[in-house]
């Protein structure tokens, strides 16, 4: 059992803890729940300190046979596209914990015994390398977050939940149904050996074939994701999520859609995926545009916020199918910026919930001057969110427009206009919540924060500045894997290949760093 | 022959008796249990006792259906066949058969009404269907559906003074013996053209070269008539909502469950090895079966209000995905058809066991609306029927899912990509109602019915506690069942 196996089994074994406990003991269930994520987390801690670079394929892994016949393996490990993203799972759920100390008063066992099911399955989703296996881990973790948002959710939370559960489902069974398909073809769910024989041509999917399966796989991934015009689920969910499903949603879940993309859609289907780039990036620039327009006009903060993480994500989607390296390692990084930035707005909003029971832009105004503590937390959270440089979302931001200007100039140009549109419409937020004149209720309602609270918030605010100023820590693992990966993808689309292309593919290893420095300074 | 077990004389050897151990011990179970009701039954103390033989017997049974496996082979001048296929339905309905007890007993208790007949008819009943799946002569199998099937007729109106279950009982047999007929006319016209009801003879027959097929074809025909039926397979469907409805909610737990379990084990039998050569005039008609099965079933799931009639219909939608693993005409598509037999029946059961928890005397609580706030007032029931309507709705980790998974994969090697495809489309509708089970129990506030629920008596909680325990198992470590259903399946080549 390496440490990665750990990983994934602390939280089953908390969860299955808390389940069993009696529920006069909710209290000591509480803790114990803490003390599971922070181990979790802590051990999660040794892969970034056992992380290598250079190396060439899994670490971390393990291989083993789950079921005989058919043959699915227990086959995890990670790269360094699985790494980071590991690490914002496991580094938010004990915040997410923290954060519902107050909050969450009714069925508390089972709402912390969920959070730590969906923490299991987060991290399955991202180790798992084996399809069959993922699968498992992508569905599995449905389940807590459709009871979390069901259960502990606002006044529409059934309507959202069930929105949420049914719009996913029908992504992933015909995922489903592609899975089976390479398993019929290749008499194996183990990835890299279907990679392998995808590469070898063992596995030779005529031209038809590969765009179903690509598109079998995209669709599971875009409702996730969620690209426009998927996105109707999000706003809902969000919503009427509590706090912490609203932070875990945001921040790691939609990952899981933007994570499969690259891993599994460029480098199996690479010469599909290169042939509906153009529709997906214009969609992706369409929900960049779209959703921050949305934000705009949205009356309701929780929305808002739900609405800038559409175009967010959108940014994401471009760098990945912009097929450049430097676009590729700014949308993987803006997975992780997005996570806290946005982790840390719903939390914020959270908040100001918890004191005001309103999530109305309206019911707010003049917080400034009663919660300073809180104004600022929410000021530089803010501002991370619409890109200002020094802090997170910048560099990720940066790096994808670069990778689209790269491949297409145009692209780049109407992407930047969300860049605009966000300042606009976080900061008119900010305006009308934070300051103009005291509202009544405001006054008699809004404290400052509490000791727990500053300690949900400050490890993200650090993190907002740590991955701006400093993006080297995180940057030159996700340029390998991403290297990798491109590389499979120049090497299959070889003779449709843009020369730009072949360029940074070929040169993976100057890019990046070049890029991640040019932040630092 | 004598080497084989099968004496020359007319009386049967005893190895043939003990391959037919499982139905003489039901049979014997039941007749005695007759015999004792004047010293236990009406006014007597302890009626439980009748529940109590039952469930010694189908121990008995499946121990005996054990042994029998040991020394396999044919019985009774080859009417018989005793297989790894037939003691795997065999065990099967068996377990079923402790089941369906196992959940009777608050149920009879409640209604004032545990006597001997029921036990007794339980008995007779998997007693044909035990027959049914070790057959080997298509007059057999019609002798066992016909005992299966009787018995079912009475069990489904059983509690006579009940306008629902009456109704239930005249519909099913109605279109029952109806049914039956269709599969009788198609085994006659097999005899006309092969001259033989013996299984075995018909494949050699039909595998000679030159052979006309065309009877066999429209015999096949009228084989599926008869066999949907039996299946609830669309478009024959009509019955079984009415009559699931009607009957008592453990009968229709059983009714669910074992009689089908066993009608697919002949479908299997005849179809995927008999009438393999002439697959290609029958695989269209199961694929629309299929596919309507899984539609109807699933679509008009969606509105039910009542949960019987909402599990009807979803077994419905279940007889739908088992018939894909039928049009897969291979041996992963019978093996995946096995297990998924198992799987089925154990979410069956469970869910239908936490019906017969709340339905409360004269299953006045049967809404759906009547689970709400489950979660609260009993979490561990509301846990277990969460397990069930997980696996129902295919969620990784539990026999459901791992059952469609198989069966689907048999598809799309057997090249029905598109039957595939709508298959787990219709699987993602079904999630729609599945779900309202778990947005009322957990997300509602309880209501008349869960405030005054009694605390789970210990028959139904193992009724329930045990097939979660299975839902898992085959979910997680499915491999055992596996090879036994993947063994089962290549010996009916």
């Amino acid at each position: 059992m390496n440490l990665l196996d750990l990983v994934i089994a602390i939280p089953a074994i908390g969860f299955l803890v808390a389940l069993i406990i009696p529920r006069v003991m909710e209290k000591i269930t509480r803790l114990l729940v803490m003390g599971f994520a922070l181990l979790t987390f802590v051990v999660s801690l040794g892969l970034v300190s056992g992380f290598q670079s250079g190396v060439n394929g899994l670490q971390f892994e393990s291989n083993k046979i789950w079921i005989a016949n058919p043959e699915i393996h227990y086959h995890v490990g990670i790269d360094g596209l699985s790494l980071w993203l590991i690490i914002l799972s496991t580094f938010l759920t004990p915040i997410a914990i923290l954060l519902s100390w107050k909050y969450v008063q009714h069925r508390i066992k089972e709402f912390y015994a969920f959070l730590l099911l969906l923490e299991c399955g987060l991290v399955g989703v991202f180790a798992a390398y084996d399809l069959f296996l993922f699968y498992t881990f992508w569905e599995v973790v449905l389940v807590p977050m459709y009871f979390l948002i069901g259960i502990w959710g606002h006044d529409r939370r059934i309507y959202a939940t069930v929105k949420f559960f049914l719009y996913t489902m029908v992504g992933s069974v015909l995922m489903l149904a592609a899975i089976i398909f390479l398993y019929t073809q290749a008499h194996t769910f183990d990835y890299a050996e279907i990679l392998a024989q995808l590469g070898s041509g063992k596995i030779a999917l005529d031209h038809g074939t590969e765009t179903l399966l690509f598109l079998a796989f995209f669709l599971a991934f875009a409702i996730k994701v969620p690209l426009f015009p998927l996105h109707t689920w999000l706003p809902d969910a969000h919503v009427e999520a509590p706090t912490a499903g609203s932070v875990m949603l945001a921040s790691v879940m939609l990952k899981m859609g933007t994570y499969g993309l690259v891993r599994f859609c460029l480098p199996m289907f690479p010469i599909a995926a290169k042939e509906n780039a153009p529709w997906i990036v214009i969609l992706a620039i369409t929900g960049i545009i779209v959703g921050a327009l949305v934000a705009l006009v949205q009356p309701n903060m929780k929305k808002l916020v739900a609405y800038s993480s559409v175009s967010h994500l959108g940014f994401v989607v471009l760098g990945i199918f912009s097929f450049t390296q430097v676009g590729l390692d700014g949308a993987v990084y803006q997975m992780l910026n997005h996570g806290i930035s946005t982790g840390a707005l719903f939390l914020l909003v959270g908040f100001l919930y918890e004191r005001q029971h309103s999530l109305a832009i309206k019911d707010f105004g003049g917080v400034a001057t009663v919660a300073p503590w809180l104004s600022i937390l929410f000021l530089i959270t803010t501002l991370a969110s619409i890109g200002l440089p020094t802090l997170n979302n910048f560099v990720g931001e940066f790096l994808v427009l670069q990778g689209a200007a790269q491949a297409n100039f145009s692209w780049a140009v109407f992407a930047a206009f969300g860049v605009i549109l966000s300042a606009c419409y976080m900061l008119w937020m900010y305006q009308r919540v934070f300051f103009g004149a005291l509202a009544h209720s405001v006054k008699h309602h809004v404290t400052d924060l509490s000791p727990r609270e500053w300690a949900c918030a400050v490890p993200l605010i650090v993190m907002m500045v740590w991955m701006g100023m400093y993006s080297q820590s995180f940057i030159p693992a996700i340029s390998e894997a991403n290297a990798r990966i491109l590389d499979r993808t120049a090497k299959a689309g070889l003779i449709k290949m843009t020369p730009h292309v072949a360029v940074n593919a070929g040169t993976s290893n100057f890019a990046p760093a070049g890029g991640g420095n040019a932040h630092a300074r | 022959m004598l080497a084989n077990g099968i004496s020359s004389s007319f009386v049967p050897s005893n190895l043939e008796m003990l391959r037919f151990a499982p139905e003489l011990i039901l049979s014997v179970a039941g007749t005695l249990l007759m015999v004792l009701d004047p010293f236990f039954g009406e006014g007597k103390k302890s009626p439980k006792i009748f529940g109590h033989i039952s469930i010694v017997a189908f121990l008995l049974a499946i121990f005996g259906a054990v042994e029998a496996n040991t020394v396999a082979g044919p019985a009774f001048s080859n009417l018989l066949i005793v297989d790894g296929f037939a003691t795997y339905f065999r065990v099967l309905v068996l377990v079923i058969g402790v089941f369906a007890v196992l959940s009777s007993y608050l149920y009879l208790d409640r209604e004032a009404a545990d006597t001997c007949e029921y036990h007794a008819l339980l008995l007779f009943s998997v007693a044909g269907q035990c027959l049914m799946v070790s057959s080997n002569d298509l007059i057999m199998i019609f002798i066992g559906l016909e005992i299966s099937s009787i018995a079912s007729y009475v069990l489904a109106g059983y509690l006579r003074n009940d306008r629902r279950n009456n109704e239930s009982a005249l519909k099913y047999f109605l279109l029952g013996s109806f049914a039956t007929g269709f599969l009788l006319y198609g085994v006659s016209i097999v005899y006309g053209v092969t001259g033989t009801t013996k299984l075995d003879e018909i494949r050699t027959f039909l595998a000679a070269p030159g052979v006309p097929t065309g009877y066999v074809a429209l015999a096949a025909a009228l084989m599926i008539v008869g066999l949907g039926f039996k299946v609830s397979g669309a478009p024959f469907q009509v019955w079984a909502p009415d009559v699931y409805q009607g009957a008592p909610a453990p009968v229709s737990a059983f009714m669910a469950t074992a009689p089908k379990a066993a009608a697919f084990a002949i479908f299997l039998r005849i179809f995927v090895t008999d009438f393999d050569k002439i697959g290609s005039s029958w695989e269209p008609l199961i694929w629309i079966s299929a596919l309507l099965s899984m539609t109807i079933g699933n679509f008009a799931a969606l509105t039910q209000t009542n949960i019987k009639r909402m599990l009807a219909y979803s077994s419905i939608a279940h007889a739908g995905y088992l018939l894909v693993a039928l049009a897969a005409r291979s041996e992963i598509g019978t093996a995946a058809a096995m297990f998924y037999l198992a799987a089925y029946a154990l979410m069956n059961i469970g869910a239908f066991a936490v019906v017969i928890h709340i339905c409360g005397k004269g299953e006045k609580n049967v809404l759906i609306s009547d689970l709400a706030g489950l979660g609260q007032k009993q979490p561990l029931t509301a846990g277990l029927l969460t397990v069930f309507v997980l696996s129902l709705i295919g969620v990784p980790l539990t026999g459901g899912f791992f059952g469609k998974f198989y069966i689907f994969r048999s598809a799309l090697e057997s090249h029905l990509v598109w039957l595939a495809i709508l298959g787990l489309l219709n699987s993602a509708v079904a999630a729609y109602y599945y779900l309202r089970l778990l947005v009322v129990m957990y997300m509602h506030e309880p209501g008349e019915a869960t405030e005054s629920l009694e605390p789970l008596s210990p028959g139904l909680g193992l009724a329930l506690a045990l097939p979660a325990v299975g839902t898992f198992v085959l979910g997680v470590a499915p491999g055992a069942v596996l090879a036994l259903a993947t063994a089962g399946a290549a010996l009916t080549k």
